[in-house]
């Protein structure tokens, strides 16, 4: 055993030491695991390794029934899983050629947007954490909690949702659930002030965050970067507003655009983003109001699973739930792209069918897979403690990274 | 700009390429295209760079397996072409024991990873790749779960055998 570090040469600043950065590490928030080379606290080079977490859902996906694919997609990105439940809905719903009544566009809407607040809140927060500032995080943690007992009143369950079904809802929103989504509406928009006024110019997190990290539109375009990480280099790329999906287009909502691409850059564009989301949000509550307040979900009973008092009181609805169950029902044998804007970037479904009961072939495009790619090249030249700050701006969820 | 027309697209491609580009269909309106993997890199460059098309972005890179076809695995990409607003799926079948295709990350570096799942999972080989290693397996797996031989369950495992149920 040797008690001292042995040099190579004889000059000791060439020494170069290696830090296995993960896979659980505290500040690493989820199994990331980097091998990186320092010299002094700078990174030379890094090496990601992932897969920890890989549980093989495309795999499982080729053996399930579409409408038993949706609590897979939960377990992706599980800060705002009802993006991905909506997201996989969406794909299985254009395959089928099913159209949503507005209604359901827009409590889905809702819903997707409770979503992304919910996952702003998480990353900005523990941003704030991991620049030595843990108040906002907790001023804004309570409103994640709200908005999972929305999910709750909507649902039933809180973090793996399970939420909506092929053609809609499995139920209709409650009056509780309104009722605490207002609240949220007049709680949440001032403990976000206040988290701004705490952050935007405070000189320690503004001397941390501002030009660390930062990422010209180029390299972010070649890495196939996406969602707020791209915007916040000055791409104005959101699914939402081009390629809109569940009737954003009836929105008027801004996409936020930073400049510099850094980690300051995607704190604010995250921020914004959620001041957009509750203007959307608010745009949809007064929407709905012109919408009957007792359509839920399309008219499809070949795939829409009856309620379970009619499949024991109702003959069709027996042989329409034997059908969903059994995978009867034909389904067009093609092929069919759909991505959402999911928190973190864009989220496709790459769904092959061959006419039968499960998919073909499934493959999520996720965004926290691409986006991480970049982060061992970009550390290159970086402190330690920046590279720290730099993975919790790029929101990587490990669910996500590794499905 | 707005969206370029799918018949306008098929036709700037087709005058460039021509047989060697072969229209495959248009499901929900997304143009599909197929190639051989000699002109692949040919397409993407001529896709990324010429001036009206842009398609600068790469969404996806993946692989499907066919196990009745000839050719039986097919190497999937999505391209979107920001500025207009287009997307394009390109195919390119290969024939198994020579599942070989030039990379693209000589055109995106997001392409490495993309490239090294889909190695992982179907075995492609992507000619000049950088660093074509496993990513989501284990380093010292030997098959490639993603085809279709590859089962869900691992036959050996003990644990649901029925005299474990009383059956």
């Amino acid at each position: 055993m040797q008690n001292h570090p042995v040099y190579t040469d004889n000059d000791p600043q060439n020494e170069l030491s290696t830090l296995n950065l993960g896979p659980t590490h505290p500040a690493t928030h989820g199994v990331f695991q980097n091998v990186l080379q320092l010299d002094g606290e700078r990174i030379v080079s890094g090496v990601s390794t992932i897969g920890y977490i890989h549980r093989a859902f495309e795999k499982i996906a080729e053996h399930r029934p579409f409408y038993q694919i949706t609590p897979l997609t939960d377990r992706l990105n599980y800060c705002s899983s009802p993006i991905n439940n909506m997201g996989w809905h969406m794909t299985v719903e254009k395959l089928l050629g099913i159209t949503t009544p507005k209604r359901v566009d827009y409590l889905r809407v809702i819903v997707m947007e409770l979503a992304r607040i919910a996952d702003h809140i998480v990353c900005n927060g523990v941003l704030g954490v991991d620049t030595g500032a843990f108040t906002g995080f907790l001023y804004m943690m309570e409103y994640r909690e709200a908005i999972y007992e929305i999910y709750e009143e909507v649902c039933g369950s809180r973090l793996t949702t399970n939420i909506g079904r092929i053609g809609g809802f499995e139920r209709n929103f409650n009056t509780i659930a309104f009722a605490k989504l207002r609240k949220f509406l007049v709680d949440f928009p001032k403990t976000l002030k206040e988290f701004e006024s705490l952050f935007n110019r405070n000189r320690i997190f503004v001397d941390r965050t501002k030009d660390v990290a930062a990422v010209t539109a180029e390299d972010a375009l070649s890495y196939s970067w996406t969602g707020p990480i791209l915007r916040a280099t000055g791409v104005d790329y959101d699914v939402r507003a081009m390629n809109p999906y569940s009737s954003y287009e009836d929105f008027e909502f801004e996409v936020p655009v930073g400049t510099n691409g850094d980690v300051y850059s995607r704190f604010l564009v995250r921020n914004e983003e959620m001041w957009q989301s509750l203007r959307i949000i608010e745009q949809a509550l007064v929407k709905l109001e012109k919408e009957p307040s007792d359509i839920f979900h399309a008219d499809v009973p070949e795939f829409y699973l009856p309620p379970k008092e009619e499949v024991y009181n109702n003959m069709e609805a027996l042989i329409y739930h034997f059908k969903i169950v059994m995978g009867e029902i034909p389904t067009p044998n093609t092929e069919v792209y759909h991505s959402v804007e999911g928190a973190n970037g864009e989220l496709g479904f790459y769904l092959v069918n061959d006419g039968g009961r499960s998919p073909y072939r499934l493959h999520f495009r996720r965004p926290s897979f691409i986006n991480y790619q970049m982060y061992a090249p970009m550390s290159r030249g970086m402190l330690l403690s920046d590279a720290i700050i730099n993975m919790s701006s790029l929101n990587v969820i490990a669910g996500e990274l590794d499905a | 700009m707005a969206t370029i027309p799918n018949e306008e697209l098929l036709k700037r491609i087709g005058e460039k390429f021509g047989e060697q580009v072969t229209l495959v269909g248009e499901p929900y309106g997304l143009l599909t295209v197929e190639t051989g993997r000699e002109q692949i890199i040919d397409l993407l460059t001529f896709l990324k760079t010429d001036a009206a098309l842009r398609f600068i972005f790469l969404t996806d890179i993946t692989a499907v397996h066919y196990p009745e076809q000839e050719k039986q695995i097919g190497i999937i990409y999505h391209l979107h072409s920001l500025t207009t607003n287009t997307r394009i799926r390109l195919k390119v079948f290969l024939v198994d024991g020579d599942v070989h295709i030039p990379t693209a990350t000589v055109l995106w570096e997001g392409a490495n990873w993309m490239e090294r799942e889909t190695y992982d999972f179907f075995g492609v080989i992507f000619d000049g790749h950088p660093d074509l290693r496993r990513i989501l397996n284990v380093d010292d797996m030997t098959a490639f779960p993603m085809r279709k031989e590859f089962p869900l369950e691992d036959p050996n495992r003990v644990d649901k055998k029925d005299y474990f149920f009383g059956r």
